[in-house]
């Protein structure tokens, strides 16, 4: 994927340049009781139009937590603080009303299991055409609209699929009907959370296909959420790389496969079990991800980090910059990481 | 029949109704090697395996361990003590999920030392040294024994399903997904200590996996399976490094990597006929 | 590798399956609790009506038909000059017995036939569900009715009919949990370890599907109050003048002709009570399965 999609984003009615999404400094709390830390603790992230920019982490990092505040899906009891601006409005202190209009129309999600996001009784066409009726779409434009829709995620016979049932559809084939129906309010974001998880390898290849070649089409922004470094490396422009509710490193995808600045980040690199010929075995990251229950201070990692120095377990390291991206780590500058 | 080292599966078959999930598999096992077995869902993988331990009945086929059968005497009923648990001790198996495949009610300890009690006449203080023993293997020590399984993580509770699998000294250990659940941190550090065990005990392994990159790394050989049928299989390097079928080679491809081309493998993966309907 | 603890207290109190269990009953809101509370303070009552009552509930005096309330008599009397309170108290006693003998009769019957049929599946499963299919169709009182026409009225005749009605409900569900269960990797593991089905069912499928049999036995227990209460109402359970709810409202009738509404009302308030409280108690338990499976 080598197009400048920020050029395409131009016939899209927007601001070419101005980000589709911009998480800034963003804090989210749970009662004492439920967690002893922040499930994200200043995260702040950016996607411009046409841009594919990848959310990677661990179990309890606060990828799907962050990804989920961009609809205004927050945790019960949920305090906040910073904010979650959709094309320039904060979604976190939008009224009820804006809140569906803005999930109707700018944001569209793409979950991990297609069959848990779509309701089993009802026939696909119901389910792709029910947001464009809601926005006053008449009915025969909704259905010309998507049927256009399936055909363009490569669903055959289009009309025919629109009255099965999502039961007579396979995962991979569901997950691309689910992908239509995102695309139907024509989003300036699709947030896709491990869309592609709960597939089978070679339908995964497919359905990222579809979903960043309509992405470049439309200059849609992706945020692309995964546990997979590998899938993240292939597709993605830029990569934020979280653990334990912090950003800990981000900049091009490039740059940071090439020369990760956070011994994190490098970890789950060598850990990654490597197909190409001659790749190292995985090496492992000692101990475990921290839980919520877990509140250590300085940096998160140090526990397990084979560079800890005493300051690490003390201080929280600030995320600055590092050649084209941003790490925080203490010693990201000394040319710790082979 | 010639009396061969290891394990030896021939013509595996069974069918559901109309639907043939298992078509003539056949593969074997030297001792203390590492086979995995590579394919999509509903490609019989996991059935093939679910036969080999007994949790499924094969509609025809053999499946014999250093020449004995293994096959015989699963008819109606199932088989005898006995031989159930001559059985048990010749294959275990380490299930795909942690979170289900531990007795919510049962400390650590207790579950590894009911293996124990049912497969070896050991007095309460040498099967809590064993106990012991086979936990510190797995790297964990006497406050996770006494844990029940909710206070574990999901790579300790894999652990655990390891060291009870080990507990009743099988031959042969089948891993079904054993990593697929969990984080790719704590994968690695799974993998390790499988490779450490294998080393040490010279335990022969079926590898059950979708992820070849698991399989390029912790397998000697591999069978790859698709609608239930072995379309390759040999040497793990060779299968990977040089497939000769098509299928084998689509696998490969879409594994993402830099510089992938999802839109391409999306192309030959229709030329190679589809998903089945 | 360095294992990194849960909090201790959450640790401490997940060691001790007695507590866990005890969890079950707690935390579900003001509404279980006090459906709980009740519940107890019922058996209680029930063990205690001899110390509890006031008056000999069988006692009869016609001088003193239907008086008010307060007085000698606190709810006051019925028909027949019998103390309506003490009638209540030793209502509560048959009023538990019956259900109690019911849902135990049901549950353990149910359980075993379910779990067999769960288990076993094929011919065996057939089998079983079929014949649990064919009581399942045949209304309870109505078995009930049969049975007391064969036996004659009393106790046991409706029991023993109500007994048989509700172990296809207990029979049903378990065989379902049962099914779903056998299918889990835990107890596939003890299967692949060698140990026999019997053993795997008794040792950790029964425990494990406990809670759910309990949630459905509680709510049974509730039905079979009210079936039972319906049956002495109809003439053909408990018989006079042994003191029972459902009894108590069919002698209370005629006296509502005479605008005395208590004698009828009294036992049917109580009767409501204690199925609404069953009734919270058992979707309560089932309630905190379901989160704890999440």
């Amino acid at each position: 994927m080598t197009t400048d999609r920020s050029t395409l984003a131009a016939g899209h009615g927007r601001t070419a340049d101005a980000p589709v999404l911009e998480i800034d400094r963003l804090t989210l709390r749970l009662p004492d009781d439920r967690a002893a830390r922040p499930l994200l603790d200043g995260v702040s992230l950016t996607v411009a139009p046409g841009e594919t920019v990848g959310l990677v982490g661990e179990s309890g990092s606060g990828k799907s937590v962050a990804c989920r505040s961009v609809l205004g899906l927050l945790p019960a009891r949920a305090r906040t603080s910073g904010q979650v601006r959709v094309a320039g409005r904060d979604v976190l202190t939008m009224g009820r009303a804006d809140l569906a209009a803005t999930r109707a129309g700018e944001v569209a999600m793409v979950f991990q299991d297609p069959r848990a996001s779509v309701n089993p009784l009802r026939r696909v066409g119901d389910f792709l055409t029910e947001g464009l009726r809601a926005t006053g779409v008449p009915a025969a434009r909704a259905t010309a609209r998507a049927v256009e829709l399936l055909g363009a995620v490569g669903i055959r016979d289009p009309r025919g699929a629109l009255r099965r049932r999502p039961h007579e559809f396979s995962g991979g084939m569901l997950q691309r009907v689910v992908i239509a129906a995102a695309l139907a309010g024509d989003p300036a974001l699709v947030v896709a959370d491990e869309p592609t998880t709960a597939l089978d390898v070679t339908t995964q290849a497919e359905i990222i296909a579809i979903l960043t070649r309509l992405q470049a089409e439309r200059g849609t922004g992706l945020l692309f959420v995964t546990h997979d470094l590998e899938l993240a490396a292939a597709i993605c422009d830029r990569v934020y790389v979280m653990y334990a509710g912090r950003i800990v490193e981000t900049g091009p995808t490039t740059g940071l496969f090439d020369r990760p600045r956070h011994p994190y980040t490098a970890g789950l690199l060598s850990c990654t079990p490597r197909l190409d010929p001659g790749a190292p075995a995985p090496r492992p990251i000692a101990g475990r991800p921290v839980s919520v229950a877990e509140a250590p201070p300085g940096c998160a990692f140090a526990a397990r980090c084979p560079y800890a120095q005493p300051r690490c377990t003390q201080e929280v390291p600030a995320l600055t910059a590092h050649g084209a991206g941003l790490a925080a780590c203490h010693r990201a500058d000394e040319g710790i990481l082979p | 029949m010639t009396e061969t080292s290891g394990l030896a599966v021939r013509g595996l078959r069974k069918a559901y109704g109309d639907h043939v999930a298992v078509d003539d598999v056949s593969f074997t096992l030297a001792p203390g090697s590492s086979l995995g077995i590579v394919g999509e869902s509903g490609s019989g993988k996991t059935t093939t395996v679910r036969m080999l331990v007994g949790l499924e009945r094969a509609d025809a086929g053999s499946v014999t361990l250093d020449g004995r059968d293994r096959s015989a005497g699963t008819r109606r009923g199932g088989p005898r003590r006995a031989e159930r648990l001559a059985r048990a001790r010749e294959i275990q198996m380490v299930f795909q999920d942690p979170y289900l495949s531990l007795d919510p009610r049962i400390t650590v300890g207790g579950c590894v030392d009911e293996v124990l009690r049912l497969h070896f006449r050991l007095g309460p203080a040498a099967r809590r040294a064993r106990v012991a023993e086979l936990l510190d293997q797995v790297g964990l020590g006497p406050r996770e024994a006494a844990a029940l399984p909710r206070a574990l993580s999901g790579g300790q509770r894999q652990r655990v399903a390891i060291a009870r699998a080990l507990a009743a000294e099988p031959r042969v250990l089948v891993l079904d997904e054993a990593v697929a659940a969990l984080d790719v941190s704590i994968q690695a550090q799974i993998l390790e200590l499988l490779t450490g065990i294998r080393r040490d005990a010279g335990i022969g392994y079926l590898f059950v996996t979708h992820d070849l990159g698991v399989v390029r790394h912790i397998t000697e050989e591999v069978v790859v399976l698709r609608h239930g049928r072995v379309v390759e299989s040999g040497a793990t390097d060779r299968v990977l490094g040089a497939p000769e079928h098509p299928y084998t080679r689509l696998l490969l491809d879409s594994v993402p990597r830099r510089g992938w081309d999802p839109a391409r493998i999306a192309g030959a993966r229709a030329a190679a006929g589809g998903p089945r309907p | 590798m360095t294992l990194t603890a849960p909090p201790a207290a959450a640790t401490a109190l997940r060691r001790r399956p007695g507590l866990r269990r005890l969890r079950l009953l707690g935390g579900q809101g003001p509404l279980f609790t006090a459906a709980l509370l009740l519940l107890a303070a019922l058996v209680l009552v029930a063990a205690l009506a001899p110390l509890l009552a006031p008056y000999d509930p069988e006692a009869m005096d016609l001088t003193a038909s239907l008086v008010g309330t307060g007085g000698d008599h606190l709810l006051g009397t019925d028909q027949s000059g019998r103390d309506i309170l003490s009638r209540l108290l030793y209502g509560a006693r048959t009023g538990l017995l019956g259900p109690l003998l019911v849902v135990a009769v049901s549950t353990v019957l149910g359980t075993g036939l379910g779990v067999l049929a769960g288990w076993r599946g094929g011919w065996a499963d057939a089998v079983l569900s079929r014949s649990m299919d064919l009581v399942f169709a045949v209304p309870g009182l109505l078995l009930a009715i049969m049975l007391v026409a064969v036996a004659g009225s009393g106790m046991t005749a409706p029991v023993v009919a109500m007994a048989v009605a509700y172990t296809p409900y207990v029979g049903r569900l378990v065989r379902g949990v049962a099914r779903q269960e056998k299918a889990r990797p835990y107890i596939e593991s003890y299967r692949v370890q060698g140990w026999s089905g019997r053993t795997i069912c008794l040792r950790h499928l029964l425990p494990n599907i406990a809670p759910t049999v309990l949630a459905q036995s509680a709510m049974n227990f509730g039905y079979a109050l009210m079936d039972l209460a319906a049956l002495s109402f109809l003439g053909f359970g408990v018989q006079p003048p042994t003191a029972d709810w459902g009894a108590m409202i069919n002698e209370g009738q005629s006296a509502i002709q005479q605008g005395a509404m208590l004698p009828a009302l009294a036992p049917s308030f109580c009767i409501v009570l204690a199925v609404v409280a069953f009734g919270i108690v058992g979707e309560g338990i089932a309630d905190r399965i379901a989160k704890r499976e999440r």
